[in-house]
């Protein structure tokens, strides 16, 4: 009997506003303990919440992004619980009327393991809601106390629900990396996992095919996506360990422990299931006006489903490639620049020159610079440890590279070597193929009489080519090449050497 | 001079008569002399006090004195003053001194008035009788052994025993309207969101207004003037045109319809009070008003409604008082659970506890339909019998407390009996309307009863008006237990 | 309507009120009597009612994002039970 995995995600994205969701006390992260805390912050008695306009906005907008409802009227509730990291004994947040509704993320699945093929899912986001961050407990601050920092207290979080709808970690796994994309992407969120600034929990359960529903149990505040795969793999092999052996599962909020790849039950807090929600009464309603919403439209980027579409239908690149290009938007953008300054644009292009013929070229130029991208500038952020934000290489670098490769000037390994330079040390892609002498020797007459010359030292290796010992083609590529300190064009050389070879 | 109106002290102290530090001065001896008795201050602090009055008449030599410049005033000690201890009746902020201005005290301070001290008041707000007070219990001046209502008593006392000019309270559920009226003074509280919250000790959110009391509805008016005024710092302040609330006091009542709500004089309302406040209606027909019957016929159920809302919001608002961060803190505890209980065990009387309990149950899973919700329903079935009122008449009148003030103890144990004394004066604030109370007499063992005026949405001005015209024809606002 | 002593001491708990049994009665007693003061309501027909969460009808105002306060640490910190490095101190806290 094969056992079906549900899992569902909260996530919990800081949104990148100067202040706090409910005072103006800066969000900087990383500032000394408690020197962000203020009034509103600690709780002093008698201070009271005031809305921040950005959060609003930003919650507006990743609902527009969704697709999903916009609530034209939501309500702040108040959960109460007692933490020290909670300083009014209750969290703001929404609560039966969340500002942003139902909508949807469209997620492209790359199987973790066999030799399944990617495929494209659709998760429904059950929600997203607007609330307050708690601040962070300082373990062995003192001697068997706990230190509370409060400078995170108050910091506008946007938490998405989303429904089960994923039934592997790979798609739990998809899903977050495609909402935490897109929060970047429309720019609500810095999305830096280290700093906490997106945070998952996974609610996980396991059942029997056709059966309801299992028990889920609740992993709390995973912030790698490695962490994440790793804790739904053992979590589900646990509780499939747990029914299989008889036993039950009972729902719990866990710890995933990345040093020994295990979860654990925290320790229980009996009252935790009674918050005694109720409405804010420091807080009215939250209007949604229709200026606001055009407002958030307005500003809203092309969506990276749009935008991956639109590599696969006009730039004709394959659904790795747009899917690969469009994991952030600085990526997307700079390839985009790229392509624009390779292609004729509609308007430069010769009249003679058809639809077709353009289009086609077009789609040379996206496949040529998505190689490179995907390829070689991604292996160097890689190697370096950069986001693409700080990429060293600006497009209109790349694309004077990129420009020469195309018009056959720089051979592919050229390439490489001009953007290793532009890498390193900066600098324009001509300067340098002229400094190092780059160029591609693309003259037939010049390569003719290379190979001329290699046939004639060569008789004895000729004749056994010519018996049928083709093998040895490639060691007569090698030396052309050599001959040619490597700036014959590669497709001209390999032409005429088959030619005249064949005597 | 103690009895003078503020708009005398002020003309006193524009021509250089009195100083503002003399005056000060003068309340504060009076305050040393009195307070043992009437234990209506929490704080005083005379050096402060003095220094602020010295500034007081630098200003008003400088030409630059506002109405209030110079004049001293009991705060509260619910409202946060920076450097003042502000305790909010409570053992829980005992120690605490405020790091911060509550708007209020910011509007006095930018006036010039003079910050006289923090009066004593029910633990958290809790209360109708100031018995609930970790600082003990305040006297009433007309009676020692009876009490000065709550939870502002310590205000009310303080004005009735002339230890202050003026004093500012707050209400929630009657707690400026029933000590004005059980100390023989005027107070009103003004619509919900007319004065900002900021920076006064939340007892319920929704239902909080603060508000002026003072020895006339001329003296009221001159302090909402400065207790007013838009606040971005309270969501719920709202956003209105600056109104002087003395222009229309000496408007003649000719014309002015009286509701007079049938459950108002029903059962439970004592047959003194009931004379008073019938003798104070005949007045006001002889000044030119009109009667007409009216109908509140859910305020029968405004005490159990905001007996579920108040405790219900109060629950959530003292979860702040941790011993965390400021306040109590217990000195012995085995682990962070203990020491939660303990210091809220020990911080907190016995009726913020018990309304505490009230809260927390009635919010908790399973009965929150039942009860907060159901509560916050028939809240709107009471704000909708007003307005139906009000389409009837301009100001509607009714007794302020069920009796005049009662005995230290009277009530002993019973929350219930407690809880039915603000009667007729909790259906306003749960609608959010504006509700007065001002001086009619003496009932049984000459202590003084309240008329309560009940205004409409902003309508402070015209209801200030209705005082002042009364108490031009009358003088029971003058009438001082001395 | 009357209160079990489970009730209120559930309740005690969820408010982090230390009480002792003598107390925990004392407060059954007490709540006991004013439940069945609010048990009027239950009697009136709120179908169709919208609940009223405040006096007025209006929406939320929005503030502007800017930075508005600065670092008060010393003066906050100045009234806390207790303090190190900055940081509030509780007992330990194990989640």
């Amino acid at each position: 009997m094969s056992w079906e995995i549900v899992i569902g995600l909260e996530v919990h994205t800081q949104l990148s506003t100067h202040t706090k969701i409910f005072s103006g006390a800066s969000t900087t992260y990383g500032a000394e303990p408690n020197t962000q805390a203020d009034a509103v912050s600690i709780a002093l008695p008698g201070v009271l919440p005031v809305l921040n306009k950005g959060a609003v906005e930003r919650a507006v907008k990743f609902g527009l992004a969704v697709g999903a409802h916009i609530a034209p009227r939501s309500v702040f509730a108040r959960k109460n619980y007692f933490y020290p990291d909670l300083p009014k004994g209750y969290q703001i947040s929404q609560f039966d009327l969340p500002v942003v509704g139902m909508g949807a993320l469209t997620i492209q699945v790359e199987p973790l393991s066999g030799n399944a093929k990617p495929y494209e899912k659709v998760v429904r986001i059950t929600r997203a809601h607007l609330e307050e961050d708690a601040g962070k407990s300082v373990h062995g601050a003192s001697q068997g106390m706990t230190g509370v920092d409060l400078n995170r207290a108050g910091t506008p979080l946007l938490e998405i629900v989303s429904e089960p709808d994923m039934c592997s970690a790979a798609e739990a796994v998809a899903y977050a990396k495609a909402l935490h994309t897109l929060v970047r992407w429309i720019g609500i969120s810095d999305g830096n996992m280290q700093e906490g600034s997106f945070r998952c929990d996974v609610n996980v359960s396991v059942r029997r095919a056709g059966e309801p529903l299992g028990t889920r149990r609740e992993i709390k505040n995973l912030n790698s996506f490695r962490f994440m795969q790793q804790a739904i793999d053992y979590e589900v092999q646990w509780q499939i360990d747990q029914l299989e052996s008889g036993r039950k599962i009972h729902q719990a909020t866990i710890l995933f422990n990345p040093d020994t790849g295990e979860t654990r039950a925290m320790r229980s807090k009996e009252d935790a299931h009674d918050y005694r929600y109720f409405p804010d009464p420091d807080l009215l309603p939250l209007d949604i006006t229709p200026a606001m919403l055009d407002a958030a439209r307005a500003e809203l980027p092309e969506l990276p489903e749009a935008r991956r579409t639109r590599y696969v239908n006009e730039l004709g690149l394959s659904a790795y490639d747009a899917n690969s290009l469009t994991s952030s938007r600085e990526m997307a953008d700079f390839f985009d620049a790229c392509v624009a300054s390779l292609s004729p644009s509609p308007q430069s292009s010769p009249a003679s020159e058809r639809g077709g013929e353009r289009e086609n070229k077009s789609s040379i130029s996206a496949k040529l610079c998505a190689n490179w991208l995907i390829g070689e500038l991604s292996a160097q952020l890689n190697r370096d440890g950069l986001e693409m934000a700080k990429c060293p290489v600006s497009h209109q670098q790349m694309s004077g590279m990129l420009s020469r490769i195309a018009d056959n000037t720089l051979s592919n390994s050229g390439g490489k070597e001009v953007f290793r330079t532009l890498w390193a040390e900066g600098g324009e892609a001509d300067a340098i193929i002229e400094a190092k002498g780059l160029k591609q020797v693309s003259d037939s007459g010049a390569i003719e009489a290379l190979v001329d010359e290699i046939i004639a030292a060569q008789a004895d290796k000729v004749a056994e080519y010519r018996s049928g010992k083709d093998k040895l083609f490639g060691f007569f590529v090698g030396l052309a090449m050599k001959a040619s300190r490597g700036k014959a064009n590669p497709a001209q050389l390999n032409e005429v050497l088959l030619k005249k070879l064949a005597g | 001079m103690i009895n003078f109106s503020l708009k005398q002290l002020s003309k006193q102290l524009a021509a250089k008569k009195i100083s503002s530090v003399e005056l000060t001065q003068l309340y504060l001896d009076r305050i040393a002399a009195h307070n043992p008795v009437y234990n209506a201050y929490i704080t005083v602090d005379a050096k402060t006090s003095l220094a602020q009055a010295v500034a007081a008449d630098a200003l008003i030599a400088s030409g630059g004195a506002q109405a209030l410049t110079g004049i001293p005033i009991a705060q509260k000690d619910i409202f946060c003053a920076k450097g003042w201890r502000t305790t909010c009746g409570s053992k829980m902020l005992g120690d605490f001194i405020a790091p911060y201005d509550a708007h209020v005290i910011e509007q006095f301070n930018k006036a010039g008035a003079v910050n006289l001290g923090k009066t004593n008041m029910d633990e958290f707000a809790m209360g109708s009788s100031n018995e609930t007070s970790y600082f003990g219990p305040v006297r009433n001046p007309w009676n020692q052994n009876a009490v000065p209502g709550g939870s502002s008593g310590g205000a009310a006392s303080a004005v009735a025993a002339r230890l202050c000019a003026a004093a500012t309270g707050t209400d929630t559920g009657g707690s400026i309207r029933q000590p004005a009226a059980l100390c023989g003074i005027t107070g009103i509280k003004p619509t919900y969101g007319t004065v900002s919250r900021y920076g006064m000790i939340a007892f319920a959110s929704s239902l909080d207004q603060a508000g002026p009391m003072a020895k006339s509805a001329e003296d009221c008016a001159l302090m909402l003037n400065v207790m007013t005024g838009f606040d971005c710092r309270d969501s719920t302040s709202l956003q209105r045109e600056v109104e002087d609330y003395t222009r229309h006091l000496n408007q003649p009542l000719s014309g002015l319809r009286i509701g007079l709500p049938v459950e108002f004089f029903a059962e439970g309302l004592s047959d003194d009070v009931a004379a008073r406040v019938q003798e104070a209606i005949a007045q006001y027909q002889k000044l030119g008003a009109t009667v007409v019957d009216i109908s509140l016929p859910n305020s029968k159920l405004a005490v159990p409604v905001y007996y579920v809302l108040a405790p219900a919001e109060a629950s959530s608002n003292l979860s702040r008082f941790d011993g965390v961060r400021y306040g109590h803190r217990a000195a012995e505890y085995t682990d962070l659970a203990d020491m939660y209980e303990k210091s809220r065990a020990e911080g907190f009387g016995a009726e913020v506890k018990r309304r505490i309990m009230m809260g927390t149950y009635v919010l908790s899973h399973g009965y929150y339909d039942a009860y907060y919700l159901q509560a916050q329903k028939i809240r709107r079935l009471i704000a909708q019998d007003f307005a139906d009122a009000f389409k009837l008449c301009d100001v509607i009148m009714g007794p302020t407390s069920p009796s005049t003030a009662f005995n230290l103890g009277e009530k002993g144990d019973d929350p219930v009996q407690m809880y039915l004394s603000d009667i007729y004066t909790i259906a306003v604030n749960l609608a959010g309307l504006p509700g007065m109370s001002i001086p009619c007499g003496f009932g049984h063992n000459n202590m003084p009863t309240g008329l309560q005026i009940i205004g409409n949405y902003f309508d402070e001005a015209r209801m200030l008006n209705v005082a002042h015209q009364y108490q031009l024809a009358t003088d029971w606002h003058s009438r001082a237990p001395l | 309507m009357s209160l079990s002593t489970a009730d209120v001491q559930k309740v005690a708990r969820l408010a982090r009120l230390a009480m002792n049994d003598t107390e925990i009665e004392a407060a059954r007693a007490q709540l006991s009597g004013i439940f069945e003061l609010i048990a009027q309501m239950q009697a009136v027909d709120t179908a169709g009612i919208e609940p009223m969460s405040h006096a007025q009808d209006l929406s939320q105002r929005l503030r502007e994002d800017n930075v508005t306060e600065t670092n008060q640490r010393e003066l906050f910190q100045s009234i806390a039970p207790q303090v190190e490095s900055g940081l509030y101190l509780v007992p330990q806290v194990i989640e």
